[in-house]
């Protein structure tokens, strides 16, 4: 039996019986048992828990968008069951007593959860090595990384190990790792999901989103996880529309900007420039217009982002002190400052420390307006920027990452190397609008690059005017188109995932 | 931005001390010199020209959300104290906070 691997090819085999919800879990979590020692993309799993949410499904008992559908986690979202690390000593053994939003609205979808995945503590980092436990590998390449943070969610979708995956987005967190690993990542517009139950880093800037196969997938995904929520104040209020509805709507003549910045952008892999004028040429091939559009301020966008989300990191982070939850240090403290102080130093790793140090300073008295507020003056520049630009375009297409996923240990001995990888991401989250990672090719020996849009989707007013809708459904509907032509061409050349983790 | 002071060390233990963080020496010479550099980096953002531009805390116009001060469902009190390392049912158990010379970390 030849089993979907979409959550709407799946959903329809489940909902027309050619296909059993048990029988679905059972292939996933058998696939499971095979790769995940040489992916290692989850920190824990839950098979008889599935197992039982899957049999409730067959049996009638469990209904919902997503009912049968085996869904993986990234491990920062709090779950009643199971653990909740975020990579981390400092949470390696915290039970959470209660579930995100996401969650929540996910269980009520039917949603069968195979497990929580691996990510870089604390969602800081752009390959998964900052995880506590281990580094996650690239399905593609096991040498590689799947990129970060949230590279056990990207893995586990492109190793075939569930059928979508979650995770959480703060200066590229889901593109990038979507990118590497050649599955479709959304990064929402700010507010749209409810960050209630995500372990926040930086609270300006964090959003979760969905991993999928494809962009029907994502829409899908996004049409349950959405929407206000009362417990998260910074949720955008009122109705939004289906994301998935607008995938019907015609597609119109679609302008695509392209930013002169990241066109002039060093450091970019020749493959995946090349991969990415191929895409422009199909896009144009397709009917869209091609616009030039500036971006000016780019070049800021790392700087702003690196003072903007440590600072606000040490806040968050400083909830960690081993008094309420989490770890708390074994060694004699002669008072409660010392108490603090050793169980950080215990329960988070370098690069976390590194991250709280630099935002501790940057907020401190004598440093905060010369780095923090002129970091924030920054990032109004970069929303202007966008706004400008949308004006003349509907969408904004760049190569999400410079590089193709690269090998475990080769950025590790820089950070400030580490941190250039989020160039293109960042800037949309500073911004707070939404960003998607398509897969576009293949440079040789099969590292996926990647090609981006950052766009309006269904903003409701926040970041573009009410046409925005319609921009919204010509990228879907576009991309849809696209991704077909791609599939039809990938498919001539490569085998599937499937044979290549069989092989060696 | 002070562009020709580089950080110290003495920076660095000061800053440790107000993120409550204790590295040991080995570290805190690699922190020095790692934060060194990435500071250096981001102050490239003194470059832009911000003249007459507010910051901005949120890219969305946010309000204060507010709510009627009710009384509503609260976590069990079990629940609140089933990860915490050390209790004494209703109580969180910490090291003592008041007398000796508590250091403010100020």
């Amino acid at each position: 039996m030849s089993f979907p691997d979409t959550l709407i090819a799946a959903r329809d085999a489940i909902r027309s019986k050619e296909i059993s919800a048990v029988e679905l879990t059972r292939h996933f979590l058998h696939r499971i048992e095979r790769l995940e020692p040489r992916v290692l993309a989850h920190n824990s799993l839950y098979p008889e828990r599935a197992l039982e949410q899957a049999r409730a499904v067959d049996d009638g008992n469990r209904t919902g968008a997503l009912a049968g559908l085996p869904i993986a986690l990234k491990d920062n979202l709090c779950t009643s069951f199971g653990t909740t690390t975020c990579s981390s000593k400092m949470l390696e053994h915290f039970h959470s007593p209660y579930d995100a939003t996401v969650v929540k609205k996910l269980e009520a979808a039917g949603v069968v959860f195979t497990g929580k995945t691996n990510l870089d503590e604390f969602a800081m980092g752009s390959s998964t090595e900052n995880s506590a436990f281990k580094t996650t590998r690239n399905p593609w390449d096991t040498d590689r990384v799947p990129g970060g943070s949230s590279g056990g969610s990207a893995a586990a979708l492109a190793a075939g190990m569930c059928l979508a995956s979650i995770g959480s987005d703060t200066g590229g967190s889901i593109r990038q790792p979507a990118a590497l690993c050649g599955v479709v990542g959304l990064k929402p517009t700010y507010g749209r999901v409810s960050r209630y139950g995500l372990v926040a880093f930086a609270s300006s800037l964090d959003q979760i989103g969905p991993f999928g196969r494809t962009v029907a997938d994502a829409a899908l995904l996004m049409d349950v996880i959405s929407g206000h929520d009362r417990k998260d104040s910074t949720s955008v209020p009122g109705q939004v529309a289906s994301h998935l509805a607008e995938l019907d709507r015609p597609i119109g003549k679609l302008r695509i900007g392209i930013a002169r910045e990241f066109t002039l952008q060093s450091g970019m892999d020749p493959q995946v420039k090349a991969a990415v004028d191929a895409a422009i040429a199909k896009y144009s091939e397709l009917g869209a217009e091609l616009v030039e559009v500036s971006l000016p301020h780019t070049e800021y966008g790392i700087a702003a982002y690196y003072v903007i989300a440590p600072c606000e990191a040490s806040s968050n982070l400083a909830r960690y002190d081993g008094v309420h939850f989490g770890h708390r240090t074994r060694e004699p403290v002669k008072d409660i400052i010392e108490l603090f102080s050793k169980t950080r130093s215990e329960g988070f790793g370098e690069e976390v420390q590194r991250r709280i140090m630099i935002g501790a300073y940057a907020l401190s008295s004598g440093y905060y307006d010369a780095y923090y507020v002129s970091a924030l003056k920054v990032r109004a520049l970069i929303k202007r920027d966008f706004d400008e630009a949308f004006k003349k375009c509907d969408v904004i297409l760049s190569p999400t990452s410079p590089t193709p996923a690269f090998k475990v240990g080769e950025k590790t001995g820089d950070p400030l190397q580490m941190y250039l990888c989020d160039v293109f991401t960042v800037t949309c989250n500073i911004a707070g609008i939404p960003g998607i990672s398509l897969p576009c090719g293949f440079t040789t020996g099969d590292k996926p690059p990647k090609k981006k849009l950052s766009g309006p989707v269904v903003s409701l007013g926040f970041c573009l005017p009410s046409t925005s809708k319609a921009s919204t459904a010509r990228v879907y509907q576009v991309n849809a188109v696209y991704r077909r032509q791609i599939e039809l061409e990938a498919n001539s050349e490569t085998e599937d995932d499937e044979a290549i983790l069989e092989a060696g | 931005m002070s562009d020709g002071k580089k950080i110290s060390l003495d920076d660095i233990c000061h800053v440790a001390k107000l993120a409550r963080l204790a590295p040991d020496d080995a570290r805190l010479q690699k922190l020095t010199d790692e934060l060194a550099s990435i500071l250096a980096y981001v102050a490239k953002i003194s470059a832009a020209d911000t003249e007459g531009v507010e910051p901005l805390a949120h890219a969305v116009p946010l309000v204060n959300v507010l709510r009627e001060d009710v009384i509503e469902e609260s976590l069990p009190l079990e629940k609140v104290l089933q990860n915490a390392p050390d209790t004494d049912p209703p109580y969180f158990k910490v090291a003592k906070i008041l007398g000796g010379d508590v250091d403010s970390g100020g």
